[in-house]
């Protein structure tokens, strides 16, 4: 765990975070791996971590009947992936696949929401951040579905 | 304001409906070489403009500058060069084919002819540019008018810092020049990051638009100058990402597309508050037309 702490620190998703709110959050965290192809998380499952990527490359999936799966979103090196486990039911409405080997640090959701519950000034501090970041992919989302790069008619 | 006999040298199929055409002048032999020393174009805003002679090779060009390619009997479009600067027996256009004119200039074969008047307009600010790191950021069939500036940035590799270009399009399938885009990634000097739109799962490359690379992108933002194409809200929100990273306003250039006709400022079609693009864009300072392009009546 000790290792993981300059890490988090240095990571721009917890910055300004209070050092005690920062050891509560390192207290919920490991080191994880992926394989390139395989799942991270599937949809329907229950939603239990949520992710800051290391290294490597994560699609953001939806299978589609008869046409297989659909990449959604990619997320790469430094960026958070998952935040379903914040919100009920906490199930995961994507799939997630390592598309190249992925090292990651996963933070244990059912442990953070604990403790969100326990320190309210934690919990905001979270919910701040996952919020700018869902503002972000909601923009991005928008932007495609624009389909800027398509024929005008 | 006379279009000058050019003949297809060949045309290269890049996507279901982009093309590039490439052009040889139909010279007369033993005209002088009507080409201006590149350091001499770069030294001012001068823009060469063609003159009423046919020109035996092709009129030097910056990077970002456009042609009006004429089909005789169709019609006249403005389109960007897209060739290598450097290159002066041929002139490269990628086209997209999606009126009239387009349509027919992809049914040209080697030999037939097209009319052109050029070049036209503003260039990249590659000049001023240097020392420091550049980002191309590209959509779409905004890459071509950037290309030309690939060329250059490559040959001079050494005036400039980090360079980063970043691309966004629909589709894997929709992604141009493929070839080089690989060549220019095996640079260990020059970053390259593609991104699309919508991919089915067999794609391992980003999905994403393309602002979400600019966070990722390795530069430094308050020596970055940054030079965009693509379609307008594209460059809008791009823009705005460049500034959140720490991009100054003022090194940020985009190039527009508007109804040019004349390509010389007289007819008023492609006028953008009190802006012609043919003539002071289509390479323009963001910072000159960061409001205009909030404005909708334009």
């Amino acid at each position: 765990m000790e290792t993981l702490r300059p890490l988090l620190a240095e990571h721009p998703f917890f910055e300004g975070l209070e050092p005690r709110h920062l050891d509560l959050i390192v207290g919920c965290a490991i080191n994880v791996r992926f394989d390139a192809g395989t799942f991270i998380f599937r949809e329907g499952e229950e939603a239990n971590a949520f992710y800051i990527i290391r290294h490597g490359q994560v699609a953001l999936e939806i299978f589609v009947p008869q046409r297989g799966p659909l990449t959604i979103q990619t997320i790469g090196q430094g960026e958070v992936l998952g935040w379903s486990w914040l919100f009920p039911p906490y199930h995961w409405h994507f799939d997630a696949r390592a598309v190249t080997l992925t090292r990651a640090i996963a933070l244990d959701g059912q442990c953070l929401r604990a403790k969100c519950e326990e320190d309210h000034d934690l919990g905001y501090q979270l919910v701040k951040r996952f919020a700018h970041i869902i503002m972000q992919r909601l923009q991005a989302t928008r932007l495609q579905l624009l389909d800027v790069y398509g024929v005008r008619s | 304001m006379v279009p000058h006999p050019y003949r297809v040298r060949r045309r290269r199929r890049e996507t279901h409906d982009t093309f590039t055409l490439e052009l040889q002048p139909a010279s007369r032999e033993g005209m002088d070489d009507e080409r201006l020393p590149l350091g001499q174009e770069d030294a001012e805003r001068d823009i060469p403009i063609a003159s009423p002679q046919p020109p035996s090779t092709v009129p030097a060009f910056l990077p970002g500058q456009f042609n009006m390619l004429y089909l005789f009997g169709v019609g006249e479009v403005p389109i960007s060069i897209s060739g290598d600067p450097a290159d002066s027996t041929t002139l490269a256009h990628t086209i997209r084919a999606v009126g009239t004119v387009t349509a027919a200039l992809r049914a040209l074969r080697p030999g037939d002819m097209v009319g052109v008047r050029g070049p036209f307009g503003s260039h990249w600010p590659l000049s001023d540019a240097e020392g420091n790191d550049v980002v191309l950021i590209a959509g779409g069939i905004g890459l071509a008018p950037l290309r030309p500036a690939v060329y250059r940035i490559l040959a001079e590799r050494a005036k400039y810092g980090r360079v980063v270009l970043l691309y966004g399009t629909r589709t894997p399938a929709d992604i141009l020049y493929r070839r080089e885009l690989a060549r220019w990634r095996s640079h260990f000097d020059f970053d390259v990051l593609i991104t699309v739109d919508h991919a089915l799962g067999n794609w391992r490359g980003n999905v994403g638009v393309v602002t979400t690379l600019i966070a990722r992108a390795p530069f430094d933002p308050l020596n970055t100058v940054a030079m965009m194409c693509g379609p307008e809200v594209m460059m809008r929100f791009a823009a705005r990402e460049l500034v959140r990273r720490g991009v100054p306003v003022d090194r940020i250039f985009i190039s527009m597309e508007r109804n040019m006709k004349c390509a010389i400022g007289f007819c008023g079609h492609c006028q953008f508050g009190p802006t012609f693009v043919c003539k002071d864009g289509p390479v323009l300072p963001y910072r000159g037309v960061k409001d205009l392009l909030t404005i909708r009546e334009l």
